[in-house]
């Protein structure tokens, strides 16, 4: 896979019609947004699993206990709900995520994007970053993503995350907002 | 321990500004220093925590078994299973997690199953705190936490390191600040230090008299007394025989002992009425001019060296000193009735991490030429009189008082069904007061529209709000620390956006303007934001 992937210039004529609002950005006179590693999507299905695979486990006990019961019902019901949920959970919502989040790292500031329904566009100028953290939870070791948070001294957005980044971007990420931070005495 | 530190003089292009990551740069540069771990003994601080926490499950088993001799055998195994448990948790999470003292940061990996890394730059470190509780105290061991000021508190902590070893981070994260400060800096802060001095003595900003504080504690009028007392009548009421809030007993004490009430006839029970009236007002009144003469007694507000100091109290005298450097920024607000007669407060809004509260009142009461001086000394300005304001979206107008109006109209809907149902004699009722309410949430948004604005200037961002006692928000915006455009789906629809700007301190957020303006708003503070030399900015 490649790596920089958040090197402006690069690997961005490859999806132009993927940024969540393509005229917003032209508005703006911004660049096109980098997309995130495609292991992402199927991170959050995993993580998305470890709650819907128990709910269905959960409405098959139910299903069976209503049948036993002789409730007026037919077979499979709440069954077939929680499935339509989980498929659109597991499935479905992963994929649309992935697609309305993306980023862009500029010379003074990061730039994230994210939000299906609540959209939000954030930028961090790093001389106004405090801190960086570069997380992995277990799921994401296993896909080799990580997730980057730079850390604000101000209330809203004290700390702006991005997932979904591949850990080697991750941390030379971090190195270079590091690298870039200016010294000012807030 | 190797005590032995050699600082790694490495040069800033060990980092590499512009460079494509490569696969050297994954974890760590290259010839960073060697990741370090903590103290061994913090197991055994860890080790010995676990104690308390095994308490309670072996008892629990214990009691739940019963006291005979297998439940204490069980409640015992019980408790030897959580803390080896726990130990063994403590020394996993020891041996997972270094820190590494490199040449521009003090970095911290950790985490058993997870990992967790965070790099704080030494710029960003205000201060090493040490922390010595009475275990870690036994074993010599120090917490040592790093306090970098981020919005959302969450610092950098290392527990638990030799008390030596914590010394000698602190000396040295300080020394590393130093080396980093560079000489233009220091330059302007010993001019700042200089003019600083020359005003040593402290000019008064602002002061108020009694008279003034008659005129302040006037409008401060408030029924909080009679609250007061109906909360005594209500303790009283549980120790007297009397019901307080039984109608009945007054009606009875009213015929029985005043009897003479009910003859005088409806003009001089009108005249009762005023004076009753007038009783209420006079209390209420009192109540305000106390509360304002002892809470702003001998209000003084200068300028020293340190920054704004500001004396007040009659009883308590308090003293606060507000460094100017820490003003993120302004808030110009009143009142429905002083509004009318052109009095305002002023606020500074200043860093969280300040002691106490993080809004400190610099002008409780004043005109807004008085305002004006005091917005000068901390580096500010008041909107100029041509000062361009825009406002929200006319859209947002549209769908907040349609989105307000709705929950009535939902309301009414349910009352008028609900009543239909049981009691159609109430529908009329039920339907038409949830329509006047949503009528009148609706006007008062659009009112709300109209003074809801913003404006932009050099330096500058203003954000205006409420009817009939408009706040005026003033930023400087150097001191933004973030800027995110949010949209909710009817808005994504509508095309208009909020605009929420990083306070420290404060929250700040223009909402409702068209997403054009939005990108135009920020793109402008940006622009300032990257552009501000550090050094300017300590110049403020």
């Amino acid at each position: 896979m490649e790596s920089a992937a958040h090197e402006p210039g690069r690997g961005e004529a490859a999806n132009p019609a993927r940024t969540p609002a393509p005229e917003s950005n032209a508005l703006a006179g911004e660049a096109e947004l980098t997309k995130l590693d495609p292991n992402f999507v199927p991170a959050m299905r995993v993580e998305a699993m470890f709650f819907w695979v128990p709910a269905l486990i959960g409405a098959l006990i139910a299903d069976g206990a209503l049948q036993a019961n002789e409730a007026p019902v037919p077979f499979g019901l709440v069954s077939a709900i929680v499935l339509v949920f989980a498929l659109v959970f597991v499935i479905r919502l992963p994929a649309r995520r992935y697609q309305a989040r993306g980023y862009h790292m500029s010379a003074d500031r990061l730039r994230v994007v994210r939000g299906i329904l609540w959209h939000s566009d954030t930028i961090v100028p790093f001389g106004r970053v405090q801190h960086i953290d570069v997380n992995q939870g277990p799921v994401e070791r296993f896909f080799d993503i990580a997730t980057l948070t730079v850390h604000t001294a101000g209330t809203h957005n004290a700390s702006v995350q991005l997932p979904g980044l591949k850990h080697e971007t991750a941390t030379s990420m971090r190195e270079d907002i590091r690298a870039r931070i200016k010294r000012d005495s807030l | 321990m190797n005590d032995e530190y050699a600082p790694p003089r490495q040069s800033a292009a060990g980092l590499p500004l512009t460079a494509p990551a490569s696969a050297a740069a994954r974890d760590s540069v290259p010839d960073a220093p060697a990741p370090r771990r903590t103290a061994p003994l913090s197991v055994a601080v860890g080790a010995i925590g676990s104690l308390q926490q095994a308490i309670f499950p072996a008892l629990a088993a214990a009691f739940g078994i019963g006291f005979d001799g297998s439940g204490v055998l069980i409640g015992l195994l019980v408790g030897l299973a959580v803390i080896v448990v726990s130990s063994l948790i403590s020394y996993l999470a020891w041996a997972r997690l270094t820190y590494t003292v490199g040449a521009e940061d003090i970095r911290v990996e950790s985490g058993i199953i997870s990992r967790a890394a965070r790099s704080v730059p030494y710029e960003r470190i205000q201060d090493v705190s040490l922390e010595q509780k009475l275990l870690p105290r036994v074993f010599g061991l120090v917490a040592v936490k790093f306090e970098t000021g981020a919005g959302g508190g969450d610092d950098l902590a290392l527990t638990y390191l030799a008390s030596a070893e914590g010394e000698r981070l602190r000396q040295l994260v300080r020394e590393r600040r130093d080396e980093t400060e560079t000489p233009t800096e220091t330059m302007a802060r010993r001019d700042v230090a200089k003019t600083a001095a020359a005003d040593e003595a402290g000019d008064a900003l602002f002061t108020m008299g009694p008279r003034r504080l008659f005129i302040f504690g006037t409008f401060e009028f408030s029924l909080a007394v009679f609250a007061v007392l109906g909360g005594l009548l209500q303790y009283l009421d549980t120790f007297l025989d009397i019901e307080i809030w039984d109608l009945d007993f007054w009606r009875d004490l009213a015929q029985e002992r005043g009897g003479w009430l009910f003859e005088l006839g409806l003009y001089a029970q009108a005249i009762g009425a005023v004076l009753g009236l007038l009783i209420v007002a006079l209390i209420g009144s009192a109540t305000g001019l106390f509360r304002t003469f002892s809470r702003e007694w001998g209000f003084f507000l200068e300028r020293t060296a340190r920054g704004f100091r500001r004396r007040r109290g009659l009883f308590t005298r308090t003293d606060v000193v507000m460094p100017i450097h820490r003003v993120q920024a302004l808030r110009v607000g009143t009142r429905f009735v002083r509004y009318r007669f052109g009095w305002h407060s002023l606020r500074f809004i200043s860093l969280a991490q300040d002691a106490g509260s993080s809004s400190h009142v610099v002008a409780p009461f004043a005109k807004m030429k008085e305002l004006a001086p005091i917005v000068e000394a901390a580096g500010f300005h008041l909107p100029a009189e041509d000062a361009q304001w825009y406002r929200a979206s006319e859209r947002y107008n549209l769908d907040s008082a349609l989105g307000d109006a709705v929950w009535f109209l939902v309301g009414g809907a349910i009352g008028g069904t609900a009543t239909a149902l049981t009691a159609p004699e109430w529908t009329g009722l039920a339907i038409g007061i949830p329509l006047v309410m949503a009528g009148l949430s609706a006007i008062a948004n659009v009112l709300a529209w109209q003074f809801k604005r913003h404006a932009l200037d050099q330096t500058q961002i203003m954000v205006r709000s409420g009817v009939l006692s408009p706040t005026s928000t003033i930023a400087t915006r150097v001191k933004l620390h973030s800027a995110e455009i949010a949209q909710g789906p009817i808005a994504r629809w509508r095309g208009y956006a909020t605009l929420h700007l990083g306070l420290a301190g404060g929250e700040l957020a223009v909402p409702g303007i068209p997403l054009a303006r939005a990108h135009e708003l920020r793109a402008s503070i940006l622009k300032t934001i990257a552009a501000t030399d550090f050094s300017r900015l300590d110049g403020d």
